[in-house]
């Protein structure tokens, strides 16, 4: 049975970019015009669009005149950038927004590189002093000068109501999670309407009974500015979703996590704190961004009453007299920007997830 | 154990004790806030004059709509507004539905494609659509593309009948003349028939093993009478195209711009999660089934029908359902670009001149909370009947 | 024992990329024939078989199976497919329909029997593998050595010529495997044509007719039981059984 054998190879025509090409582009006849199909989509699609937004173009100038309208003016992103980034906060105060950006931006890095130390401490200095300092530093005071949130806005403006909305929302989410999974009927009923009602409404409806109705739960004298009436109906609608979230890591752990720490006598909030959160919490952290995605997304719909967030400020510039007729330029650039910052989170949830998943 | 403390003490840790301790505690807690917030409301609206109660839903709204699919003036009542506001709503969500269910199968089925270009595609697709604000999608259908297109006169227009222009989308109405009825009689009774053929089809299959072409045999039976009745009767049913009078299209059908920008949106963003949903599901199944299957013979249109397609909708209908509750409360946007929606229309305009804030959020809170806690119950209904012959 | 020829491989190579995962395959088999295959994880055992229905594609060589060589024709696959049933290693039940209807859904679908005579032909074979009494039950409530009876009786139904095993007991728990191997010796016994890839060799020396050793692609050894235990000829053949013994 075992003859001579002569060394022989595979069929050529399935090695190689020739192979490669046959197997996934050109298996057979519907393939093949799958892929012309294909083919000719992309060339009425991605030559247009790169002509416009990079090769007729207009790059430097200061006023619309110095646009040739042949393809994208980006000199009217360009004029406009501090009103873009920044809102109408005061030009000589920017430096206070961009330290902040700069102190996150390094503590973040600090945290993303494996395998340094004291990274609790810098964790904790996030969560902690960190929201101080962002207070003082933007809102003003001890000797900075008082800053009004109505002079907030644009990208500054979605970071913050984005950053504050998941920030606060995280430990009340964890809360309404125990809650919800509460052996207490009463407390687990309770969570459990609060919840739903928030899941169960659009964010709109929410954002519009921040803005009427808080105002009439106050007592006399007590006024919230819009932004903060928008801060706290934003941060109680991620709430509902983070708890869902974070049940569905608490319901991930194994009984026995359960069992051992009963047994080795903890009581209910040192098993939760000690055992059981830290290791659904973990579980659960591409979850976690995945909602952040949707709240940062969800945070353009502010503009509905009235706050000029990143969305809203632009908008508003293409409002703008000198430069009307120009808000393909506007949403292009915004839907670029959203697109880094949703896919990078989205990129990186996901590499965390391979990671957990092959960590277990 | 001390004995003497142990009285009290076993009083105090009693477990259920605690229980009913901490429940009373939560309780009171969420009354007196729900007190506070109800005596300083009514205080507050006490000064400032408002009227609480549902009177004013009887009460004139004195604004128009523009866009009613029921019959509305500014004398109805703000009770009509808001039945015009709901159904706008309802439009919007299911033409939307519609329209994601299709992109977003489609999609998700190019994604599993063999052909990598295909795959690459809806990859692309789904990645571009899903990370960027729906809001931003809309505002960007509505102020960028449609309110940019040419006047009426040099419309976009397709075939002489589909017309689009900065004013809308003007589309062909059917006019039933005399004698359509009874069209529509012949085709009852043939889809009626068509159910028939189905059933006795399937028990011939039960009894006798052979298979009748009930789909083929249907489908002609319903088209050849519904073309042979038109033809016979002298066809009573015709279009009336939309014709350009003046600075306007008169006649046919338009739907607004804001509609049309709206649904397209929805329908767009949601097909991008729908394509994952349906991705996953049909991943879901193995691909010891497909081979499975194989092994026993079956050809792959029977394997696709009766194996992957069962198997792959149980995993796919729930998230499905999910997207589209969720197309729905994002019908709420349309606020933004004024498509009279419930909420622009009653908690925008009617909240504005009424003031009562209470009510009206209420109101409009409680439909979108009906929507989902009755999609939720229908879908714990499906899972539950699903895993009646699943897991152990 | 009846000379019919059942399988016939002629030089039949494939390739995974560049891997060379059958080199040179020649077999025959003769109808009532009990073939068992062993050999190393990777060495092509399971390939082989599954090239037999085509669940993969040889490249090079003729597979002949009941006179059809087995081509691109759609028809032809078919018709085989009908002939040779096969039993896999993780069980491939459908989940979603019941033990009964696993096993009627091919005869009618694909033989064209009235549901009635199907279901009764899939009781009958339930029986021979002693799961008559789960047959309204889904897999999921089944222990795994009843889930692999069923598979074999799903098989069965099809009334095929050959039986191809695919690891048949790999992914049972021990207590299991003997339910399922004495069921597999029931049908042998009957005389059915059958192809068996496992590494028990209690198995192989009671039914097999022939051992193949497989090493890299290649048939290293192809022996009947006794000299294939007691004279191994390669070197490679030697190491596997002193592993697996």
């Amino acid at each position: 049975m075992s003859a001579a054998r002569k060394e022989i190879g595979p069929p050529v025509i399935e090695l190689g970019t020739i192979g490669w090409l046959r197997k996934n582009l050109f298996s057979n006849w519907y393939n093949s015009l799958l892929t012309i199909f294909g083919l000719y989509l992309l060339y009425i699609l991605i030559p247009p669009l790169v002509n416009w937004i990079f090769l007729d173009a207009n790059f430097v100038g200061s006023t619309r005149d110095d646009c040739s309208n042949e393809g994208a003016c980006w000199i009217f992103i360009q004029q406009n950038i501090k009103l873009i980034f920044y809102g109408l906060y005061p030009t000589e105060e920017l430096w206070r927004i961009n330290l902040v950006y700069l102190i996150l931006l390094i503590s973040g890095v600090y945290l993303l590189i494996p395998n340094l130390r004291h990274k609790g401490w810098v964790g904790a200095f996030l969560l902690i002093i960190f929201p101080i300092i962002c207070v003082v530093m933007l809102s003003g005071g001890f000797g900075l000068e008082a800053v009004e949130t109505r002079l907030w806005g644009g990208l500054f403006l979605t970071l913050v109501i984005a950053g504050v909305g998941i920030v606060l929302s995280l430990p009340i989410g964890v809360m309404l999670a125990l809650g919800r999974r509460s052996k207490l009927p009463v407390v687990s009923l309770l969570c459990t309407i609060f919840i739903e009602i928030w899941r169960g409404v659009p964010l709109i409806t929410v954002l519009f009974m921040a803005s009427n109705m808080f105002p009439l739960f106050m007592p006399e004298g007590v006024n919230f500015d819009k932004l903060i009436r928008a801060l706290i109906g934003v941060m109680f609608f991620s709430a509902a979703y983070l708890a869902e979230v974070v049940r569905g890591g608490l319901q991930a752990m194994p009984k026995g996590q359960y069992e051992a720490s009963q047994a080795v006598g903890l009581t209910y909030w040192r098993m939760m704190a000690l055992v059981i959160l830290p290791q659904s919490l973990k579980m659960v952290i591409p979850a976690i961004i995945g909602s952040f995605i949707a709240i940062f997304k969800d945070t353009t719909l502010v503009l509905v009453i009235g706050l000029f967030d990143f969305l809203g400020i632009i908008q508003f510039v293409g409002t703008n007299p000198d430069w009307l007729g120009f808000s393909h330029e506007g949403y292009v650039f915004a839907a670029a920007v959203f697109w880094v910052f949703c896919y990078a989170m989205s990129w990186y949830s996901q590499r965390l997830e391979k990671k957990l998943d092959t960590g277990r | 154990m001390e004995t003497d403390k142990s009285k009290i003490g076993s009083f105090i840790f009693n477990r259920s004790v605690q229980g009913i301790f901490y429940q009373l505690i939560t309780l009171g807690l969420v009354a007196l806030g729900i007190y506070y917030i109800v005596t300083n409301t009514a205080r507050n609206m006490l000064e400032r004059g408002l009227a609480s109660g549902f009177h004013f839903l009887g009460v004139e709204s004195q604004f128009d709509i523009g866009m009613t699919l029921i019959d509305y003036s500014p004398t109805s009542t703000y009770f009509d507004s808001f039945i015009v506001g709901l159904l706008n709503t309802l439009l919007v969500a299911g033409i939307g539905i519609l329209f994601a269910t299709i992109i977003g199968f489609t999609v998700g089925i190019m994604r599993l494609s063999s052909n990598w270009l295909i795959a690459k595609i809806a990859e692309a697709y789904v990645e571009i659509l899903r990370n960027i604000p729906l809001l931003l999608q809309i505002f960007f259908w509505y102020f960028a593309v449609l309110r940019a297109l040419p006047k009426p006169k040099q419309s976009l227009e397709l075939y002489d009948s589909f017309f689009l222009n900065n004013r809308g989308l003007f589309i062909p109405d059917t006019v039933f003349g005399e004698g359509s009825s009874i069209i529509f009689y012949l085709l009852w009774l043939t889809i009626i028939i068509s159910i028939g053929i189905f059933i006795w089809a399937k028990r011939r299959q039960n009894r006798t093993g052979e298979r009748f072409p009930a789909f083929y045999v249907s489908t002609t039976l319903i088209l050849g009478t519904f073309f042979v009745s038109l033809a016979a009767t002298g066809f009573p049913v015709s279009f009336e195209y939309p014709e350009l009078k003046g600075f306007n299209f008169k006649g046919g059908v338009k739907l607004i711009p804001e509609l049309v920008a709206l649904t397209f949106a929805l329908a767009m963003y949601t097909a991008s999660f729908i394509a994952e949903v349906v991705r996953g599901g049909i991943m879901a199944v193995s691909k010891g089934q497909t081979e499975a299957a194989k092994s026993v013979g079956l050809k792959q249109n029977l394997i696709l029908r009766l194996i992957i397609i069962p198997q792959a909708l149980r995993v796919i209908v729930p998230p499905l359902t999910n997207q589209y509750l969720n197309l729905t409360k994002n019908s709420s946007l349309a606020a933004a670009i004024a498509y009279p929606d419930l909420v622009l229309v009653f908690a925008g305009t009617a909240l504005m001149q009424t003031g009562q804030a209470i009510e009206i959020i209420g109101m409009v809170m409680g439909v979108y909370l009906f929507l989902s806690l009755f999609t939720s119950l229908i879908m714990n209904l499906f899972n539950r009947f699903m895993k009646v012959d699943g897991e152990r | 024992m009846s000379s019919e020829l059942m399988i016939e491989m002629k030089n039949v190579h494939k390739w995974f990329g560049e891997l060379h995962v059958l080199n040179d395959i020649n077999l025959e088999i003769n109808k009532g024939e009990k073939i068992v295959i062993c050999g190393p994880s990777g060495s092509g055992k399971s390939t082989l078989i599954r090239c037999i229905n085509r669940l993969e594609e040889h490249q090079r060589g003729n597979i002949i199976v009941e006179g059809t060589e087995l081509t691109n024709d759609s028809r032809s696959i078919e018709r085989i497919r009908g002939e040779v049933g096969m039993v896999f290693q993780q069980f491939n039940l459908f989940p979603h329909l019941s033990i009964l209807d696993n096993c009627s859904l091919a005869p009618i679908w694909v033989r064209k029997l009235p549901k009635s005579e199907a279901k009764d032909k899939a009781m009958e074979y339930l029986k021979r593998v002693q799961i008559d009494d789960q047959a309204h039950k889904y897999p999921a409530q089944l222990s795994g050595g009843q889930q692999q009876r069923a598979a074999i009786a799903r098989a069965l139904c099809m009334e095929p010529r050959i039986m191809l095993f695919d690891e048949p007991t790999s992914a049972l728990d021990p207590e299991m495997i003997k339910e399922v191997l004495d069921v597999m010796v029931g049908l042998a016994q009957g005389g059915m044509t059958m192809i068996v890839v496992t590494h028990e060799m209690g198995f192989a020396k009671e039914v097999a007719d022939t051992i193949i050793f497989m090493d890299e692609g290649q048939i290293v050894e192809a022996k009947n039981p006794k000299d294939f235990f007691d004279n191994p000829e390669s070197e490679r053949t030697k190491t596997f059984l002193s592993q697996i013994l």
